[in-house]
């Protein structure tokens, strides 16, 4: 078990590889589909002006993600009317859908994990030796027991992306993953799914 | 007519936050096939300590309480626009008391309704009327993971092989789950239905899996392949979240539609472990949940 504390070092990072169990504590940050489409569009390829508050969450948010993690989570949160909001349910969320995007992301805001579930691809795992960055698998709807790891929410920035999109500052103790893509160009997906693939090849075969 | 909200409501609750006894058995069972200190048996540990937290503290047991998909079978005399108000004014409790998470969102805008109503189709209420005294209402929360890992063929596929026979159904469900991989949150549940026409194929492939784990099909034939898929998903190696292992499919439930002479569709739905689904019954105002 590797007891991580973000911000995370590039040596923490090296040190990481497929398999290892880890335990993470510190502040990180929730992002997924919208996010991640919001944050290439507007500052990383540039394709719509920022708007709104754009540029004042940006500014907010990068010295947040700078060294430490962001997690593919959409929680449910308690306390929305009072804003004393509490983390009822917070497992990961499928990570494959922000392929696209992630390898900017994390070079772009010097992002050193990434949290989700299901893996990620080969984008993603050149990020990670490049940044260096790894890829975190938390378990899939394990959501109860992972929000009480959160033991406090900081904030909330673009809430009006709506509960399970907006990023959610938050604070954890012993949040429990596993690395499966690292630094060293390693991935447990890549590994999996080329062998299912000569599984179900053989299976075609018979009957 | 008996106003059935707080009923329903507990329906929701009971849904969110406290697995059938169905699937947890089956989840136990599988934990002793992965090898010790294996991630495949540390997640479903996991997931099994997330069960009995969740319906210990009656929170969600996946944040993603997905789109709730009701099936109502009820007598003579009910009025569906009455269930279906009432079905709408327990999701919103349900939203508010963290039961579910606000999950409806404008496609065009992106904007979340916040309370889980928009649309006829959020949430999904489906009505049939039956014989006899007993109304039956059906919950289950499919979560987005899952959802978007299900797949639909058209048969012949020649990439695959699949010709429009058994063998070829068979090629393409197991290929459904080789592409699903960890994505829609292995080991899954599999609802299969062959034949229909794209609509009701997928519609289907869902209401199949409101059928227990452990039971058996009608079918003598689909009965042998739901064995066989789930046996033969397993050799897969995908393993539960796709870290490898033996338990990559949970079971097979297989219907069938006729179709049309040019169709012939093999529509998957992919179930996550969290098979989150749920029964009640009324009969003389009397409600049993199950």
């Amino acid at each position: 078990m590797h007891t991580l504390t973000m911000p995370l070092s590039d040596e923490a990072i090296r040190s990481l590889r497929v398999g290892d169990s880890v335990a993470l504590n510190g502040v990180m940050v929730t992002g997924r589909d919208t996010v991640h489409k919001w944050m290439v569009d507007t500052f990383i390829m540039k394709t719509r002006p920022p708007q709104g508050d754009d540029l004042e969450v940006y500014e907010a948010i990068k010295p947040l993600l700078a060294g430490s993690v962001i997690y593919h989570c959409g929680p449910v949160v308690s306390g929305l009317d009072t804003k004393q909001y509490r983390f009822v349910a917070a497992g990961p969320t499928t990570s494959i859908r922000e392929e696209p995007y992630q390898g900017m992301v994390m070079e772009h805001f010097n992002i050193k994990g990434v949290i989700g579930k299901g893996g990620m691809g080969p984008k993603t795992l050149k990020a990670c030796q490049e940044v260096p960055g790894v890829y975190l698998h938390a378990i899939g709807g394990a959501a109860s027991l992972i929000a009480q790891t959160v033991t406090r929410v900081l904030g909330v920035y673009k809430y009006d992306f709506g509960v399970p999109e907006a990023m959610w500052v938050i604070e954890v103790k012993d949040f429990p993953a596993v690395v499966t893509m690292d630094s060293h160009g390693d991935s447990l997906h890549a590994v999996v799914e080329a062998y299912s693939k000569t599984v179900l090849q053989d299976l075609f075969t018979k009957a | 007519m008996q106003d059935l909200t707080e009923s329903i409501l507990e329906l929701i609750r009971l849904a969110s936050t406290d697995l059938p006894p169905d699937v947890e058995a089956k989840l136990r069972q599988s934990v002793e096939q992965e090898e010790p200190g294996s991630a495949a048996r540390n997640a479903l540990e996991t997931i099994l300590k997330n069960v009995e937290l969740s319906r210990r503290n009656s929170t969600p047991i996946c944040q993603d309480t997905g789109t709730p998909i009701f099936y109502v079978y009820h007598p003579e005399g009910w009025s569906t626009r009455k269930l279906r108000q009432q079905i709408e004014d327990a999701v919103v409790q349900a939203t508010k008391k963290s039961y579910l998470r606000p999950n409806s969102v404008d496609s065009i805008t992106g904007k979340n309704s916040g309370n889980n109503l928009g649309g006829s189709y959020f949430p999904s209420v489906h009505f049939e009327e039956v014989e006899g005294d007993t109304l039956t209402i059906e919950l289950m929360l499919k979560g987005g993971g899952c959802e978007n890992v299900g797949a639909q063929y058209s048969l012949p596929n020649d990439a695959l092989g699949a010709g429009r026979d058994m063998a070829g159904v068979r090629k393409v469900v197991l290929d459904a789950v080789h592409q699903a991989q960890g994505q829609g949150c292995a080991p899954g549940i599999l609802g299969v239905a062959i034949g229909g026409d794209r609509g009701t194929g997928y519609y289907s492939s869902k209401e199949v899996l409101y059928r227990k784990l452990d039971d058996h099909n009608s079918d003598p034939q689909l009965d042998a392949l739901e064995g066989k898929l789930t046996e033969e998903a397993n050799q897969l190696g995908i393993g539960p979240m796709g870290f490898g292992g033996k338990t990559t499919v949970l079971g097979t439930k297989i219907t069938t539609l006729n179709r049309l002479p040019a169709s012939f569709f093999v529509s998957v739905s992919y179930m996550c472990w969290a098979y989150r689904r749920r029964k009640m019954t009324v009969q003389d105002e009397q409600i049993q949940y199950s």
